[in-house]
């Protein structure tokens, strides 16, 4: 066998492996998608949008976790979205290069590892308890906000951090203080990939159940949030609670809830691809 | 200035325009959630009745607060499950009226509540019978007695007592699977109380799950396993599973092997895994008016529902008299150091 041959046969399995291991993937997800569609597809109606929770599973909806979610995971990209840019901008523009904002730097790393219900712990003795925000949607969406941080942090800094420095230095050069330059040309040039990692934090903690459970969010709560002050459920406790109901027509709601959920998350993650392609160009 | 970095810096300022629209948007955005949040949130606070704990207990209060919503509109009722024990923290803490127990409040809770000032009325609504069961295939069981439970389930037992023969010589020498609520359960205490002889002493090798339909998956496809959930799950799943009849040996109770059914948790005959679930009412919760009418429809028409959901209501007597613990405002446990699994209507009459 050549060289070149034996090149070629390399490239060729590279390539199945490949092949495979993006199958494997997408065959999970497709057997997961089957099974929770089929279980789930025939229950989602507008009834089960805009119904609350009952004990009769063919009456129950989602009105009261969907309406929660929204209200949630809004309120926690108006908490952690600025904070998390600022403090970007902050470590990446202004921060330097010394020991200090390198242990900030790990220590960052670190949090987007803490499990969520750490956070959730610290949620309610600080959000709830210490500062009294009682069991509501502010408290939630807090400590969403601590648990979406780190993410939002990080990949803000990836992206500012990816401006071309020519940028930066023409900007210098036409007499731009440091603070206009990085409002007028870098924050814009590195937003595409700042609202990706945004997104991408976002449909994350829109899944999460634990850290709500924890802060004492609520499971059947007959009315949409009307308020910050207002108690509230999300779609992941929602379908917790059917999943573990003893009669089968709740694990149909269930499946149901989990496709709401998924088209939520689907809305989000194409909204975010839409925003970067229309900004990377 | 070369092509593209003109061409930058023209993509620049027409982002730069849309992230200045955007941030506007969001700062309309917060100014109408707080506006909004700001003027409804003490006034929808107040009429909220805060229920929490147990899981067992949520269908019941559920379907409670569900129904009494059509009778009182103007009440909102919220139901947490954060588990008896979670509970009764945050009750001991007053941030919930009404907490669900499926077992009765612990010395130590007590102490809680009193430190913080918290009293509580305890009013039973309801029984449980634990149903102990096998996989359909199983056909060297269908009745035992609370010692051969005692002896898969003792903590001793952990890692001795692992066949099925080492239970009973003429039980097949085949491998012995448990499975059990997890250990922050009500039912799980409870279990171990009346097996075991001391709250929470198990064996901890053993299959557990907060989640009782991972109990009934586990039994239902393992030939060799024994679990024990409330009877909820039993009945909603009997045909993939093997209910064991309890002999106590107490013969004033129902002679011989007793199988939990609504009428033998109801009469007391299925010893000794039927125990009463319960809520616990802070009685100055109990002043206003939205709780008291709760409350009050709770025992007065929870009886049905109680029964849709799957449990087994008290009888009609047994009501009267948890309403009238009610009405006289009769604070603290009826458990103090008698015996814990007591017939209910010895100890109602007796707490008065």
């Amino acid at each position: 066998m050549t060289r070149r041959q034996r090149n070629h046969w390399l490239d060729l399995a590279l390539h199945g492996a490949g092949l495979g291991a993006t199958l494997l993937g997408l065959g999970v997800l497709a057997a997961l998608l089957f099974d929770i569609f089929s279980d789930g597809f025939g229950r989602i109606s507008w009834d089960f949008l805009t119904s609350f929770p009952s004990r009769r599973a063919e009456n129950a909806g989602i009105y009261a976790a969907l309406l929660g979610t929204l209200w949630v995971i809004t309120l926690t990209a108006m908490l952690a979205v600025p904070v998390g840019i600022g403090a970007a901008i902050y470590l990446e523009e202004y921060g330097g290069r010394g020991r200090w904002s390198r242990i900030v730097e790990i220590n960052i790393a670190n949090l987007a590892g803490v499990p969520s219900v750490i956070y959730g712990l610290l949620g309610l003795g600080l959000f709830v308890r210490t500062l009294a925000l009682g069991r509501s949607v502010i408290a939630g969406a807090a400590t969403l906000a601590l648990l979406a941080l780190p993410v939002v942090i990080l990949s803000s800094r990836e992206a500012l951090r990816a401006v071309s420095p020519a940028l930066r230095e023409a900007s210098y050069a036409l007499g731009a203080t440091k603070w206009q330059t990085i409002w007028h040309q870098v924050l814009p040039v590195a937003l595409p990939g700042i609202l990706t990692g945004m997104i991408l934090a976002l449909s994350r903690t829109m899944g999460e159940t634990a850290p709500l459970i924890t802060i004492g969010a609520l499971t059947y709560v007959p009315f949409a949030p009307d308020g910050i002050w207002s108690p509230f459920t999300v779609l992941p406790i929602q379908v917790f609670n059917w999943v573990s109901r003893p009669q089968e027509a709740f694990l149909a709601n269930a499946a149901a809830g989990i496709i709401v959920l998924l088209a939520l998350l689907l809305v989000m993650n194409g909204f975010a691809a839409w925003l970067r392609d229309r900004y990377q160009h | 200035m070369s092509k593209t970095d003109r061409h930058i810096v023209r993509a620049a300022q027409r982002v730069h325009r849309s992230v200045q629209c955007a941030s506007v948007s969001a700062a309309l955005l917060v100014a109408v959630a707080c506006g909004g949040g700001a003027g409804e949130g003490d006034a929808t606070r107040t009429a909220v009745i805060t229920v929490d704990g147990s899981s067992t207990v949520f269908p019941i209060a559920e379907a409670v607060a569900e129904e009494f919503q059509l009778v009182d509109p103007a009440a909102r009722v919220t139901v947490g499950v954060s588990g008896t024990g979670g509970g009764f923290k945050k009750f001991c803490a007053g941030e919930t009226d009404i907490s669900n127990g499926s077992r009765p409040i612990k010395a130590v809770e007590i102490d809680a509540c009193a430190a913080a000032g918290i009293e509580f009325i305890e009013l039973p609504v309801a029984h449980d019978g634990i149903s102990v069961v096998v996989h359909p295939d199983n056909d060297w069981v269908s009745t035992l007695t609370p010692d051969d439970l005692e002896r898969m389930w003792n903590p001793a037992a952990q890692g001795t007592v692992v066949s099925w023969s080492q239970v009973r010589p003429d039980w097949p020498d085949s491998e012995l699977h448990l499975f059990g609520p997890g250990v922050d359960s009500g039912t799980f205490d409870y279990f171990t109380q009346a097996i075991v002889g001391q709250e929470g002493a198990s064996r901890g090798d053993f299959t557990s799950s907060e989640d009782d339909n991972v109990l009934v998956q586990g039994v239902a496809t393992d030939p060799l396993a024994l679990g024990f959930f409330g009877y909820a799950y039993y009945e909603a799943n009997r045909d993939r599973l093997k209910l064991l009849s309890v002999d106590d040996g107490d013969e004033t109770n129902g002679a011989g092997a007793v199988a939990p059914s609504p009428e033998s948790v109801r009469d007391g005959t299925y010893q000794p895994l039927s125990r009463p679930i319960f809520i616990y009412v802070n009685p100055d919760a109990l002043e206003r008016p939205e709780v008291s009418g709760f409350v009050n429809f709770f025992l007065s028409d929870g009886a049905s529902l109680v029964r849709e959901v799957g449990y087994v209501p008290l009888s009609d007597a047994e009501y009267a008299l948890v309403q009238r613990r009610v009405d006289d405002r009769v604070i603290g446990t009826m458990f103090g150091s008698g015996d814990k699994t007591a017939s209910l209507t010895v100890l109602l009459e007796g707490g008065r």
